[in-house]
């Protein structure tokens, strides 16, 4: 039984640590794409396009995290 | 003003006809569970033959709290069981053909309604363009579809994939709308999210990945693609590169895959699990203050993050369709470092 509880803790940290990652780096993402806006607002749409692209992609790679995380839970 | 007036109260009469009795449903069970009922009745909730709401499922979870995990979990996965809450169920009938279980599941229904939906929809849209003269303004939903498909042509195709782009035009907003759809649809009453079904989103990755693979070879011919998968680096590095980029093809339909499931499933469950916060703490104070505004901004959240899991989906379809065709690219970089 205290196998599996520290099962549970290793899928419990390994998600948090998932969001950690994401977070800093959508958070990089939308902080360089407001700054580029105020730089070049008119170049709002080929940034935010960009932008949502990188975010996507960090995000797959977190949600791969949290796939894991889950299976390991549900195991 | 006056027809307007009149259609808006028809809206809202349509509206609240669907919202009346849900809530009502709601009520009756909240109340079945808070009240300290004995035992026998308790147990009557639990036999009811049509138990398979997620609030009546709450109701016969509350006692243990480990069971609303398993609660969560059947309302997630796909199964051969189609819950109407207060009129019953429908146990669809189960398939074997050679050892594979082929069943009509709930997923597959799903599939059907959102395909019959869109061929309807579509339908209609493409008989009154037939009709139009070309100086005419499109109207009402002929005019949302208009900006929804201009948006996917100018925007998504033809910014990505550049000037074939309408070769693939039709796969890329087959695929958006369908893919909204799916989404839309688990957030109906009755509904199920078919997306949320790992399946699903692995057999429209694999479109997109053979599309991918078509248009690469198109592009490039069979030596251009199999000169690709080198790198262009050295013949002694070759040995590394090949896995590498033979993995490197597999690697984005699988993204796909997962990203789509995992924003879809995550969203019902985190709904779920605020609704089953209040029935864990039998508390109509809890189920005021949070249970049900956070299920409602999460809900209206999981309405932007359907639109958004589409966009991104054909996005990245156009994208990696973009990237196999482009050839210029490489040539051209290949060029310049001949010139120089």
């Amino acid at each position: 039984m205290e196998g599996l509880g520290l099962g549970y803790l290793g899928a419990g940290i390994g998600a948090g640590l998932a969001v950690i990652g994401a977070g800093l780096g959508i958070g990089n993402v939308a902080a360089s794409a407001a700054e580029g806006v105020a730089r070049q607002p008119e170049a709002t749409a080929d940034i935010r396009t960009t932008m949502i692209i990188a975010a996507a992609l960090i995000e797959g790679v977190a949600l791969f995290g949290e796939v894991i995380c889950v299976l390991l839970a549900l195991k | 003003m006056k027809r307007i007036n009149v259609q808006r109260t028809k809206a809202l009469l349509k509206v609240f006809a669907v919202l009346v009795p849900l809530l009502l449903n709601g009520f009756s069970i909240a109340a079945a569970s808070t009240e300290q009922l004995p035992g026998v009745s308790r147990n009557e909730v639990a036999a009811a033959p049509a138990p398979a709401v997620d609030a009546a499922h709450g109701a016969v979870a509350a006692p243990e709290e480990e069971k609303a995990g398993d609660v969560i979990m059947h309302h997630i996965l796909n199964n051969r069981e189609f819950a109407f809450p207060p009129f019953g169920s429908v146990e669809l009938p189960e398939i074997k053909l050679g050892g594979f279980d082929i069943s009509i599941t709930k997923h597959v229904v799903m599939l059907w309604v959102v395909s019959a939906i869109l061929l309807v929809i579509f339908s209609i849209v493409g008989a009154k363009y037939k009709k139009m003269t070309p100086s005419q303004a499109p109207k009402g939903l002929v005019n949302a579809m208009e900006a929804l498909v201009e948006f996917i042509r100018t925007d998504v195709a033809k910014a990505n994939i550049g000037k074939d782009y309408e070769k693939y035009l039709t796969y890329l907003l087959t695929v958006f709308f369908f893919i909204l759809l799916c989404n839309l649809m688990g957030l109906v009453p009755y509904g199920a999210t078919a997306t949320g079904n790992i399946n699903v989103t692995l057999t429209l990755a694999t479109f997109t990945f053979f599309l991918t693979q078509i248009a690469a070879l198109k592009a490039h011919g069979i030596k251009g693609y199999l000169a690709h998968l080198t790198g262009g680096t050295h013949p002694a590095l070759w040995i590394i590169m090949i896995p590498i980029e033979f993995i490197g093809l597999f690697t984005k339909p699988v993204a796909l895959t997962i990203r789509l499931f995992a924003n879809m499933t995550a969203g019902h469950i985190v709904i779920l699990s605020l609704i089953f916060i209040s029935f864990i703490l039998k508390s109509y104070i809890v189920a005021v203050v949070m249970s049900v505004p956070f299920s409602i901004f999460i809900y209206l959240l999981e309405l932007f993050v359907a639109f958004l899991q589409a966009f991104i989906f054909t996005m990245l379809s156009a994208l990696f369709i973009g990237l196999a065709s482009a050839h210029e690219g490489h040539d051209e970089h290949e060029a310049g470092v001949a010139s120089h």
